[in-house]
């Protein structure tokens, strides 16, 4: 059995990475080639020729058609082979994989599995992401970790206190006790944590602008195993959303991650800041893109090291949980769910 | 139709609240049956016995 959630939508790049040329990225451990057709959709091979093995995205590309750089294998974006070189007759098996492709909110998923179960109506959104009134900083930094210590990461933010004090965490964040939910049918984990009248962490207090204690709402959504959501609300105190449910008091950050498996030990950490506040200020996006960067870099330091520690420690080693890891423990319920699925 | 067979029926959505103030955790499950403990690991052991949380297999690791 593979570690990873098979026939599921993962992220394997962001939509402006995608273009005229070969972008090659491994996703649960299948290493995808993904380019940009002349009809503006994207197509994900295998980004392994079936002759010699050579990676497709080190040829080139003959209009819609890869040319493997190796002896000229050709091959359609549906993977069929056009072309072996010196020959007629192309082998029966002269066929490469391609992946579904759905590109949505700036976000390019492939699915990976079974292509005749995929289903594009299951794609967890992040609309956010690509809509007028929000703006958004993003990156990628990979991490030598395994995916489910990124997900027990985001799970419990209660780590921000200490791991990322003096850029969003603050005493309080640690001290204030959580909400978990479980929706099953639907498949999500919500982890809210409320806190009124709070320090402002500097991340927040610098791009809104706002003076003060502040109330702040960390509400998490993890649609596992992919796409992890945190509806940040930074208000002045006591300032509420109104009875017609109008927030326009408050400053809205969307925290999303994209959780995506490269090898069993390495993981493509996506991470996005999309805010409807100062939308139009690029001092405030070069902020938070930086502060943000900074926060995921420590988070890549520490999960780097815990990976060493799995390597090391003798079978069996047996955790220790409490009560800030009621939504982690749930998340990686599911997760071994979908793995046995 | 009764409450609980009402509940049955609608979303499996399990809850545990953390009460402020305290270590005890607060937990709901889908069917309406309530309880509480200390212990994040015996709560969703509690909860995913549903629906014989009286018969709680304290053996059964649910990860």
């Amino acid at each position: 059995m593979t570690p990873f959630p098979r026939n599921q939508w993962y992220v394997a790049a962001y939509r402006d990475e995608v273009g005229d040329d070969l972008l090659g990225r491994t996703v649960c451990g299948e290493p995808l080639m993904l380019y940009r057709l002349q009809d503006g959709s994207v197509a994900a091979l295998a980004d392994r020729c079936v002759h010699r093995r050579y990676p497709l995205s080190m040829g080139h590309r003959d209009g819609d058609r890869i040319v493997c750089g190796y002896h000229g294998f050709t091959y359609e974006p549906s993977g069929a082979c056009a072309y072996v070189p010196a020959q007629t007759r192309i082998p029966r098996t002269a066929r490469v994989p391609a992946y579904p492709v759905v590109e949505r909110d700036s976000l390019v998923w492939v699915w990976i599995g079974d292509p005749q179960v995929a289903d594009t109506a299951t794609v967890p959104r992040a609309p956010w992401l690509d809509s007028p009134g929000w703006t958004v900083v993003r990156g990628m930094e990979p991490l030598a970790a395994r995916y489910g210590l990124l997900v027990d990461n985001l799970l419990d933010l209660s780590h921000e206190t200490y791991l990322h004090g003096g850029y969003i965490g603050t005493p309080e964040v640690a001290e204030t006790p959580i909400t978990t939910e479980v929706d099953e049918d639907a498949r999500i984990v919500h982890v809210r944590r409320r806190m009124k009248d709070v320090a402002c962490p500097p991340f927040y207090a610098r791009s809104t602008g706002i003076e003060g204690r502040i109330d702040r709402w960390q509400d998490i959504e993890y649609h596992p195993p992919c796409l992890y959501l945190l509806h940040s609300r930074i208000a002045p105190t006591g300032v509420e959303p109104g009875p017609d449910g109008d927030d326009s008091a408050a400053c809205h950050a969307e925290i999303v991650y994209a959780i995506t498996p490269e090898t069993e030990t390495t993981t493509m950490d996506f991470w996005m800041v999309a805010r409807d506040f100062a939308t139009g200020d690029e001092e405030v996006s070069r902020f938070l893109a930086e502060s943000n960067r900074t926060v995921v870099l420590q988070d890549v330091v520490a999960l780097n090291a815990l990976e060493k520690v799995i390597a090391t420690e003798p079978a069996g080693y047996q955790e220790l949980s409490i009560n800030i890891d009621t939504g982690g423990l749930a998340a990686r319920r599911l997760l071994r769910k979908l793995v046995e699925q | 139709m009764s409450d609980v067979t009402a509940r049955e029926t609608a979303r499996t959505v399990y809850t545990i609240r953390w009460s402020p103030g305290s270590d005890r955790l607060h937990g709901v499950c889908h069917c309406g049956a309530e309880h509480e403990a200390e212990d994040p690991v015996l709560m969703w052991r509690w909860l995913l016995a549903h629906p014989d949380h009286e018969a709680c297999d304290e053996a059964s690791r649910p990860w």
